[in-house]
């Protein structure tokens, strides 16, 4: 099957390294930020060779699978009716320590919160719990003796297969959660935020860690 | 290619020889010496990064620079970094500006946020407003260090209509650098302000910061500016041999680590993490003064850095540990350092 395109919003720490594993993994992709692209023709020539810098309008409307990698305070700032009938990825967090409180978010688990922004779109929360260091470095082929885990939820089972697809593809092992409520446990604060944990410990934490969302 | 080389801290708090706490007062003091001592070790910078929290009670580091100041002839002496975002730019150039006049024209700033966060409750800032306080606190910083009458205006602070703010500096505009986590974006805001980069690698292969070395110099090239330096900072401890410097950092790594990773989201270190980040593909440089020398000397060669400043002490770590690492800096690593690149 041929992959599909990708657009990534955002080229701070996390777009840039998501889309580098993307192409690497032979996605079509484009990256945007909240301006003009000729800003950003410097970053993806040397760092994200391959990724096409557009207009975020053009990036969204080209997409099969739109990634959003900007701060969660700048996600207001998406016009919805943009993502309608597009596949979302929200690795975006809801982490009052290093972003400040925001009120919308202050109550509940955040992707519950964007999907019912983004109403016309399927959204999956996924790439939010790894470090964008280790995102990169820990990535590796199917099979591959150290290859670790990663987390996928969203409450369309077949979104979530498509986008566990796109983690393997990308170098995971996908771990599959059934809601998008249920991908509470991969939030900051939660038992396998910020560790890159092999399947089988990933699995355990995750475990654990939704007996205590029940 | 001229190589410099500096010493930062973050006031990390001392402890005894027994591992109990010294006062605030006695580690402020206790740094003054080092800052001092750093000079006669044969140190290039010295400086001085603000923190608000009990582990790290430095938040006026540069009334610190300029007791060194006083005390000292030729080290240069900076921020490592100010937080200019919960600051005031004309206050922040006011006091580097008084610091270069009693230093003699030897001071330098830093801006950045660091990864610290605690100021900005403190001084009644949202952390959401981050991006616009250090853009525009930036810009403005960039018309101070000018010189010459400022005006400006903006949503951060009170505008300026042709204001004259003193003290003039005698020798030139400060040095000014601007501290990069791993935000390509920042490193372009650098380049187009005309500002070094310095780049803060804390985790993880320093290679893979190549790639923005040579965005800042592309940068640079757009915006026409004449090339600038770049700057390493990263953490480490040196001893006398590798086993002495890493018993001596790792129980103070971890525990400072496992403290503030909870709200920095950093993975609680292990020793198998700690040897990975100790060794020639990490970001510390803890061992004895051969191999952290070899390690400086790989890596500016592969970010083509001209500067590396080692972020030395951790808290916990005595007064004396600190000064054997800053003798063993200055007196070995520095000129083994320099051999191996010339």
């Amino acid at each position: 099957m041929k992959p599909g395109k990708l657009a990534v919003l955002g080229a701070g720490h996390v777009g840039p390294v998501i889309a580098r594993l993307a192409i690497k993994a032979g996605y079509p992709v484009a990256i945007a930020t909240s301006g003009d692209p000729e800003d950003l023709a410097l970053i993806t020539e040397l760092m994200i060779p391959g990724a096409q810098p557009r207009w975020s309008r053009d990036a969204m409307a080209e997409a099969d699978i739109v990634v959003l990698a900007l701060p969660l305070h700048r996600f207001g700032e998406i016009e919805p009716g943009l993502l309608n009938g597009k596949l979302v990825v929200d690795a975006m967090n809801y982490w009052p320590a290093t972003e400040g409180v925001l009120e919308d978010f202050s109550r509940g688990g955040s992707s519950e919160i964007v999907a019912r922004r983004l109403a016309g779109s399927t959204l999956i929360k996924a790439f939010n719990h790894i470090g964008y260091h280790e995102l990169e470095d820990r990535a590796r082929p199917a099979g591959a003796p150290d290859r670790r885990a990663a987390g996928v939820a969203g409450d369309d089972p077949a979104a979530v297969a498509a986008i566990a697809e796109l983690i393997d593809q990308l170098g995971y092992d996908p771990v599959r959660l059934e809601t998008l409520r249920a991908g509470r446990v991969l939030e900051p604060g939660g038992p396998v935020f910020g560790l890159v944990l092999p399947l089988d410990e990933f699995e355990r934490a995750v475990r654990v860690g939704a007996r205590s969302l029940a | 290619m001229t190589y410099t080389f500096g010493l930062d801290t973050f006031g990390d708090r001392n402890a005894d020889a027994d591992g109990k706490p010294l006062s605030h007062a006695q580690t402020i003091r206790n740094v003054a010496e080092e800052g001092v001592f750093a000079e006669q070790a044969g140190v290039d910078f010295f400086g001085i990064g603000e923190h608000h929290t009990e582990y790290f009670p430095m938040p006026a580091g540069d009334v610190v620079l300029a007791a060194i100041a006083a005390r000292t002839e030729r080290i240069r002496l900076g921020s490592a970094v100010t937080v200019l975002s919960s600051d005031d730019p004309v206050r922040v150039y006011q006091r580097y500006a008084t610091l270069n006049a009693i230093s003699g024209g030897r001071a330098e700033v830093i801006l950045g946020r660091g990864s610290s966060i605690e100021s900005f409750p403190l001084f009644g800032y949202d952390l959401a407003d981050y991006e616009e306080l250090f853009e525009e606190k930036a810009t403005l910083f960039a018309e101070l260090v000018k010189g010459g009458p400022v005006t400006w205006a903006g949503k951060t602070r009170a505008p300026l209509i042709g204001q004259d703010v003193v003290p003039h500096t005698e020798s030139g505009p400060l040095p000014v650098w601007i501290g990069v986590g791993g935000n390509p974006q920042s490193v372009i805001r650098a380049a187009r302000l005309g500002f070094s980069l310095a780049l803060a690698i804390i985790g993880g292969p320093p290679a893979r910061f190549a790639a923005y070395s040579q965005l800042f110099e592309r940068a640079l090239e757009r915006f026409g500016r004449p090339p600038l330096p770049v700057m390493v900072h990263s953490p480490g401890h040196i001893a006398v041999t590798d086993e002495q410097a890493k018993a001596e950092f790792w129980p103070r790594w971890r525990d400072i680590i496992t403290l503030i990773a909870p709200e920095r989201g950093f993975a609680i270190p292990t020793e198998e993490s700690f040897d990975a980040e100790t060794g020639p593909d990490g970001a510390l440089y803890v061992g004895s003064p051969e191999t952290v020398a070899q390690k400086i000397a790989a890596n500016l060669r592969v970010l083509g850095a001209s500067r590396f400043d080692l972020k030395y002490g951790m808290p916990g770590l005595t007064h004396e540990q600190l000064m054997t690492n800053i003798e063993l800096y200055g007196g070995q690593v520095i000129p083994r350092v320099r051999e191996l690149l010339s």
